[in-house]
């Protein structure tokens, strides 16, 4: 038996983000009961593929979860369940937004083995969050938070945002600070990255809106690494710190390219060297799966030096980098010999950490990643 | 080669603006007399190549035979030579109008006469053609053919009331022109018992056939097994096949006095039958060449290196090519100190210059970086020599220097007299010394000036569409070499002397151009892990000062739900991105950034 991860895609919220180009939609909440359906028969479309895998992790991801009622969360993990073997199952996830929560969510979280929340709190300020569409305030969050320990979800995790507009030093270590103290396990940092076609990628080229310089952006991400390691948080993937033993299991088996399956709206899977994904739009999800056909739009082969690149390019989001020993095994090349010319040019240039058993980024090479993943491409 | 005779033979050519729909009027034309079926035509037949095609110009001249049969009854041939439609190449436009007894004159019907046009008119006149005008696009909303009649009568001064309205993308009144070309082009004139007498007015390398002449024969008679001379290099050949252009080259037993046709010889080079040059009987010599003979000399030159990655070899090669079919493109091997091994290369001008560039890059599918171009500066030594300099790099120390000219040019700009202001700002920013302004008409002019060559290369063109909306129009031909206040400006980045990026300007345009070059850079040049200074400076001062900020930041968004996909797409684009780039010391260089030194701010 082989282990996997798998993805549900939850495509509805409240109101869009200004920030965001994930495949969700506001104002459809007409679909979800249909949706919900669809995705019930996707999950069985997959029963067979899947009967050499055990699940290992489960995330429910969006979109936001938690904004849909809690009915249909339970269906759809129940039938999970019932269509695969989830006997080794450790950790199953759910994305949830501040002030989407009620009591009656969480029992069925709760009864559907629900064992590890991740919350949407981005910044604790409350006009940083008005001003990127959010629709909630801290007070929300710190709602939230009471109501997740009362039904014993005692692996939480926050998101948080850095670089947002007019975003200060401050207001990132007063919410690390805050999470810190009250002692989340898992909190993820991320540098926000403009996405084309979102409302504030426009905004910031038409000049309406600016952004933290980017020294000063680089600044919020390395005291974020300061503050939370040094109140006990391990920083293990770029954007990650968590508490001993609280690393997201899920997201190992991304960073780490083992098979995973994503299954909902513009959900991608890795499986058998083969990548694919979903239709991004309901109609032709719904239509495949009436044909009792697979909902994939598109899919890309990976080939064993495609392969190889993305194992480090993904791997090496990770702190610790990348073990030799388990990338010669798994490709049963030598990873010195392979990658040499670059390897040395970015231990050279400072933005790699080479000993004999794992390459690593620098702080430096954290800072600018990219240059070293353009390099590893084939 | 027929049994139909000289009196009916009719040799014209076809003047037009650039998109006033020359080639489209080729095309009907050789559709009308039935030589293709029209389902068989790829549009614009005679535009061959592609980069011909996408640009709307015409780059070789052509030439193709139609069989017409006229409303008197006769059967008449008609040999279209067509005219490469560029300032650039305004030598074998003379030539090829000297092929010819009457050239139609295509103008637009909404936007009239333009400066190019009327160049070509004249060169026509020159020659002594008789000219046909037409008018084209009549079925454009804005058409207002009676207004260009007029038009036409009062700047060129020719009879326009019967000209034909036509609309050759539609297909409109296309048998008015023929019949116009069976009447007013006058029959060939010529001796068939004279000594040969044949002016080449193309020329192209067949890698089977070897060189392929394209001729007007004026006198005499030309067929296989004869020994033909060149006049110019005095050079004899065998004949081995003669014939005429149709849908295909078909050989025919001779060419006479009056017909057009190719010639094949043996020949291994163009340059060894060149444009304008004279064929005659090797055995039985004509005393005088047909005038108008001139070598083409390149005005422009430019540095062309390999890219990244490219070989030195393979450009070579593909050069060397490309001249086999083009004798105005000359070349020599040069080294660079920041670019490594390449070229210095001679062009007719601007256009050619690009279209070289182009066709490197995309026939040849070869990387190339290309210097910014220059002009021939002359410079007379304290020592008493006289240099010719084509390479910035070349120019003695200033100290070294007694003084220095550089090339002239009279340009004529045609302008709607809204614009007349805008012109002569631009002309004057680019130290143009007015001449005066003639009224073509009440809401139009045409502006004479004199400017330096190395002022009109860099970007004049451009600059002078989008200050006139597209509505003006250049001329322009070298006048001689006049003493010059002009410096070197060099370009420092990260330190470093990159010689790709000097330039010779005028002492006085030398602080505005270091800066707008510098801040240009600053924009192209990516940003390193370090930051990198630009520094423009003439000898050993720094004249301008830019800094390309170090990168602090170069990471992707997070992976959400395993989207690795999308994730390598923009590393892809990243990865695109860098390799166009030359590695100058410790920075790359995109290629885009040698193009900004070509650029001016004044648009």
């Amino acid at each position: 038996m082989k282990d996997l991860g798998l993805y549900i895609h939850i495509p509805f919220c409240r109101s869009k983000c200004y920030y965001c180009d994930f495949v969700s939609f506001s104002g459809k909440e007409t679909k979800i009961d249909e949706y919900t359906s669809f995705l019930l028969k996707e999950i069985e479309l997959y029963k067979d593929i899947l009967d050499e895998y055990r699940l290992k992790t489960i995330f429910i991801g969006g979109g936001t979860p938690s904004y849909i009622e809690g009915k249909y969360i339970g269906r759809i993990l129940d039938k999970i369940y019932k269509s695969y073997d989830a006997g080794g199952l450790e950790e199953v996830t759910i994305e949830v937004n501040p002030g989407t929560l009620d009591e009656e969510k969480l029992k069925i979280y709760r009864e559907y083995g629900i064992n590890r929340v991740s919350i949407g709190v981005q910044t604790l300020n409350d006009n940083l969050l008005k001003a990127i569409g959010r629709t909630h305030t801290s007070l929300d969050f710190y709602n939230s938070l009471e109501l997740l320990r009362k039904f014993g979800i005692n692996n939480i995790n926050a998101d948080l945002i850095f670089g947002l507009p007019d975003q200060t030093l401050e207001d990132c270590e007063e919410a690390l600070e805050k999470l810190a103290h009250l002692e989340i396990e898992h909190i993820s940092y991320y540098s926000l990255i403009l996405e084309e076609r979102t409302l504030m990628d426009k905004w910031y080229n038409e000049g309406k809106i600016e952004l933290p310089h980017e020294d000063e952006e680089r600044k919020m991400y390395h005291r974020g690494i300061e503050i939370l390691t040094s109140r006990g948080y391990s920083h293990y993937e770029i954007s990650n710190f968590s508490k001993k033993g609280f690393e997201c299991k899920h997201n190992l088996f991304y960073w780490k390219l083992k098979p995973y399956i994503g299954l909902g709206l513009a959900a991608h899977s890795n499986i058998h060297k083969k990548r694919f994904w979903n239709y991004n739009n309901f109609e032709d999800y719904y239509n495949s799966l009436k044909r009792d056909s697979f909902p994939i739009d598109g899919n890309e082969d990976i080939d064993h030096k495609m392969e190889m690149a993305e194992y480090l390019i993904m791997g090496l989001r990770l702190i610790e980098g990348i073990n030799k020993k388990d990338f010669n095994e798994r490709f049963n090349v030598d990873v010195d010999s392979i990658y040499k010319d670059v390897l040395n040019k970015y231990r050279e240039q400072g933005l790699l950490y080479i000993d004999d058993q794992w390459i690593r980024f620098t702080k430096k090479g954290l800072d600018l990643s990219n240059i070293v993943y353009v390099d590893l491409l084939p | 080669m027929s049994n139909i005779k000289s009196s009916n033979i009719r040799n014209f050519s076809i003047i037009a603006h650039i998109d006033h729909g020359k080639s489209t009027l080729a095309d009907r034309l050789i559709e009308k007399t039935g030589l293709l079926a029209s389902r068989q035509m790829q549009e614009q037949v005679l535009d061959s190549m592609d980069l011909e095609r996408e640009r709307g110009i015409t780059i070789k001249l052509k030439n193709v035979r139609l069989n017409y049969k006229a409303k008197d009854g006769e059967e008449y041939i008609l040999n279209l030579i067509d005219t490469p439609g560029h300032v650039d190449f305004n030598y074998e436009v003379s030539r090829s109008l000297a092929a010819c007894e009457g050239a139609l004159l295509i103008v637009d019907a909404s936007q009239g006469i333009e400066a190019q046009t009327l160049a070509n008119v004249y060169l026509a006149l020159e020659q002594d053609l008789e000219i046909i005008p037409i008018i084209n696009k009549i079925d454009l909303p804005s058409a207002r053919p009676e207004e260009v009649k007029r038009e036409i009568e009062d700047i060129i001064g020719i009879e326009a009331e019967d000209a034909p309205l036509i609309s050759a993308k539609e297909g409109l009144n296309i048998d008015d022109v023929l019949e116009a070309i069976v009447k007013k082009v006058p029959a060939p004139k010529g001796d068939k018992n004279a000594p040969l007498k044949a002016l080449i007015f193309d020329s192209y390398y067949d890698s089977y056939k070897g060189v392929v002449a394209y001729i007007r024969v004026f006198d005499g008679v030309l067929k296989p097994g004869m020994q033909i001379r060149m006049m110019a290099t005095n050079k004899h050949y065998e004949v081995t096949e003669v014939g005429v252009t149709t849908s295909k080259q078909e050989p025919v037993d001779k060419l006479e006095a009056g017909d057009v046709g190719y010639v094949i010889a043996n020949i291994k080079n163009v340059k060894d039958a060149q444009v304008g040059d004279t064929i005659t009987d090797h055995n039985n010599p004509t005393a005088i060449p047909l005038p108008g003979y001139k070598e083409v000399v390149p005005m422009v030159y430019c540095g062309i290196y390999p890219a990244e990655g490219e070989d030195f070899n393979t450009v070579r090669d593909a050069l060397e090519k490309l001249q086999v079919n083009d004798a105005s493109l000359i070349f020599e091997p040069e080294t660079s100190a920041a670019l490594g091994f390449g070229f210095r290369c001679g062009f007719l001008g601007l256009l050619h210059m690009e279209i070289i560039q182009e066709r490197l890059e995309r026939e040849f599918d070869l990387n190339i970086v290309t210097t910014a171009p220059s002009v021939i500066y002359k410079v007379k030594t304290k020592s008493g020599e006289e240099l010719s300099i084509q390479n910035p790099t070349n120019l003695p120390k200033e100290t070294e220097i007694e003084y220095m000219e550089e090339p002239i040019v009279t340009a004529t700009i045609m302008t709607p007299t809204d614009y007349v202001g805008a012109v002569m700002e631009l002309c004057q920013n680019r130290r143009g010394v007015f001449i005066n302004m003639e009224y073509l008409e009440e809401t139009r002019v045409n502006l004479h000036y004199e400017l330096p060559l190395n002022e009109v290369i860099y970007d004049f063109f451009d600059a002078l569409k989008s200050k006139t909306r597209g509505y003006a129009s250049l001329d322009y031909e070298l006048k001689g070499y006049q003493q010059s206040d002009l410096v070197k400006l060099d370009i420092l980045i990260n330190g470093e002397l990159v010689d790709a990026f000097s330039i010779i300007v005028h002492r006085e345009k030398a602080y505005e151009r270091g800066r707008s070059i510098a801040e240009r850079l600053k924009e192209e040049i990516p940003r390193h892990q370090f930051a990198i200074p630009i520094q423009a400076v003439i000898g050993s001062k720094v004249i301008a000062r830019e800094t390309v900020r170090a990168l602090r930041k170069d990471v992707l968004a997070k992976c959400y739900g395993g989207d690795i996909t999308r994730k390598k797409k923009l590393l892809e684009r990243q990865k695109e991105g860098k390799k166009r780039m030359r590695q100058i010391g410790s920075v790359e260089v995109p290629q885009e950034a040698f193009l900004a030194v070509l650029k001016y701010d004044d648009k």
